[in-house]
């Protein structure tokens, strides 16, 4: 088992080599260089040049290469364009508002997607089933920024929910670990951790839209599969009541795809965030990311786009290690 | 030995054409989709959205580009004159008529659809063909650049390849989210080639000593067609999306005069929503229904083609 963890973990970094590579020839590829991005308007061929020598990229590029490399690795990435931080810096910031919406999204997608999607193949073809499917077509087919809108538009004010930010104006809250709710919770202001979630509701359920739909779909196909085999009939014709053959041979083994997606889906949530956060002003690595494209901030973009990638592979390794967990037979090769 | 010589100048699929024939799985699945309830909605959808998109430039009342209202729109005070006669979806703030806008919209929303699909599917299929015919260490390499292409979630792998660009336009956006593609029908079409390489039909056509080329051609290809439409027709579907959500982040188009329904609805869903918020509804509406009729009709030709379903 262990061996096949390192092995699992030690394939992820090819993939992430190649990737550095990729960001690294997209960086030099920029019209004009990061110099020019740098100096913007002002850029005169000499300036251009005093900045490349000060950016080292007078260099070989393999020497540059391994430069940028060695400094990605300890996490420097150069300062935003925007806010003049250092990359990194910001990211460590606005990550924990990402988390914290990510999570809820998951939650909801998990929490709702499993059941709906049990529920639609036990009534194969029933009216439950149709309704089911229909909402999770529509569910993909809705662009994810509209749906935000509409939400703001239709459900901020009669629910009484803020459609805007992280927190409510003039609530200072007291920042320990940056996971608004949890901060709230372990310094006991209970008005600052309402407040907090109150603010994740809507962005939560806009973003958890698409895997809500992805996973109801794979549930419902992979139920439908499980219930279908040998072994279901063996245990049915053995004389097993209905709710043991449903939860010791259904569902257990029509949930093994079903953590595959959940896996990916974490990993594209980064992209639907984007979305999201930009509509419902939350300040998060979407948030980050969306007003760097904006204003052109080619080190922030890169490095987000990096991070993203990063954190999707790391995902991606994980859930085939718990998929090794689950089903011994996937270990073997 | 002198007859099998002759025999493989033949095209092998003659010597099929001899034997009895039985029920081809494309037939069936014609057979199998016109009974399915799920496949005629989303066949429906998609014709009607190709014949708007084929007509349009005949059938809408106005001219698109030109400006009617002018001298009503106020945007200072956010004034939009909404529904009237000659107007039946009101006017958008340049003051071009809204209904014609949507009608020529569905031709250009088709277009970055079908191309970008398009590329994808080229692109793609090159890549994954290759590696599927050849094997060995081209398949090795390209998979790996595969696997990093799908390493980056799909919207950020678009957002990172329109970036690249320094101005966008329409193009930008195609090339951006036929990128999204690229992985995917690679891995579809190398997977299915695998499959094939020692599967009974490639083995008679190898021994009766047909080349290489026209086997990968003539005999692997053609049996890999099936996924690879059904993937192209959703992907058809969230490639109208994802060009959508490009717009919306600043990466599309920023041309206002193009009538496509992705820039349409972000343009009127950032600046209009609370003046006028059915310049966002309409274009909206008109993505959701295309893209549920193009996943409409991929998912259940999935479900036809699927030889789990032969009876």
């Amino acid at each position: 088992m262990l061996r096949f963890l390192v092995r699992r973990l030690l394939q992820a970094i090819p993939t992430l080599l190649i990737l550095s590579i990729l960001i690294f020839a997209w960086l030099r590829s920029l019209p004009g260089g990061p110099a020019g991005a740098l100096l913007g308007d002002k850029a005169t061929p000499e300036k251009i040049a005093d900045l490349n020598k000060l950016l080292g990229l007078d260099d070989p590029i393999f020497v540059q290469y391994f430069k940028f490399l060695g400094r990605a690795i300890t996490g420097d990435f150069g300062n935003s364009l925007v806010s003049a931080q250092p990359v990194m810096s910001e990211i460590g910031n606005f990550l924990p508002a990402t988390i914290e919406l990510g999570f809820c999204a998951m939650l909801i997608a998990v929490g709702l997607g499993i059941p709906f999607g049990y529920l639609s193949a036990r009534f194969r073809g029933g009216a439950v089933d149709n309704v089911i499917i229909v909402l999770s077509l529509v569910g993909v087919a809705v662009p994810v920024f509209f749906l935000g809108y509409m939400m703001q538009d239709a459900l901020a004010a009669p629910l009484g929910l803020p459609s805007q930010g992280r927190q409510m104006a003039g609530l200072d809250a007291t920042t320990v670990t940056g996971f608004a709710v949890f901060d709230g919770i372990i310094t006991q202001e209970w008005d600052a951790a309402w407040d907090a979630i109150t603010h994740l509701i809507l962005p939560a359920f806009a973003l958890a839209t698409i895997p809500l739909a992805v996973i109801v779909r794979i549930t419902r196909a992979s139920v439908l599969d499980v219930l279908n085999e040998d072994f279901i009939r063996t245990a049915n014709s053995k004389g097993l009541t209905q709710p043991i053959v449903r939860r010791r041979h259904v569902l257990r083994n029509g949930l093994l795809p079903v953590v595959t997606v959940i896996g990916l889906q974490t990993g594209a949530l980064l992209g639907g965030a984007v979305l999201t956060e930009r509509v419902f002003n939350f300040r998060g690595l979407g948030f980050l990311l969306a007003e760097g494209i904006e204003r052109r901030d080619y080190p922030r973009l890169q490095a987000l786009l990096l991070f993203g990638a990063l954190v999707y592979v790391l995902v991606n390794t994980l859930v085939d290690i718990s998929y090794g967990l689950i089903d011994p037979r996937v270990r073997v090769r | 030995m002198n007859t099998l010589l002759n025999k493989k100048k033949e095209p092998i699929d003659k010597l099929a054409a001899t034997s009895a024939k039985g029920h081809s799985l494309g037939g069936e699945a014609v057979r199998r989709m016109l009974r399915s309830p799920v496949a005629i909605t989303g066949g429906v959808i998609t014709l009607l959205f190709l014949l708007l998109a084929i007509l349009a430039p005949f059938i809408a009342p106005k001219d698109p580009y030109e400006r009617y209202l002018q001298s009503e729109v106020i945007l200072g005070q956010g004034i939009i004159p909404g529904a009237q006669a000659g107007f039946p979806l009101g006017v958008d703030d340049f003051g071009r008529d809204y209904l014609s806008r949507l009608l020529v919209g569905a031709q250009n929303t088709l277009l970055v659809g079908v191309l970008a699909t398009i590329i994808g599917v080229v692109v793609g299929m090159i890549i994954g063909g290759l590696a599927g015919a050849f094997g060995g260490w081209v398949d090795t390499v390209l998979m790996r650049l595969v696997d990093v292409m799908l390493s980056v979630p799909s919207l950020l792998l678009a957002i990172s390849v329109a970036a690249l660009f320094q101005k966008p336009s329409q193009w930008t956006v195609i090339v951006a989210v036929s990128m999204v593609g690229v992985p995917i029908f690679a891995r579809l079409l190398r997977g299915s080639m695998l499959a094939q390489r020692n599967s009974d039909h490639v083995l008679a056509a190898t021994s009766l000593g047909v080349k290489r080329g026209a086997i990968v051609l003539r005999h692997m290809l053609p049996n890999s067609l099936g996924p690879v439409i059904v993937q192209a027709t959703l992907t058809l579907a969230t490639a109208i999306l994802e060009a959508a959500a490009l717009s919306f982040l600043g990466l599309g188009d920023p041309d206002p005069n193009r009538a496509e329904w992705g820039i349409m609805l972000s343009r009127s869903a950032r600046q209009f929503l609370d003046i006028r918020p059915e310049l966002a509804y309409y274009p909206a509406i008109a993505i959701i229904i295309v893209a549920l009729g193009f996943t409409l009709l991929g998912e259940s030709l999935r479900e036809a083609l699927d030889p789990k379903n032969r009876r």
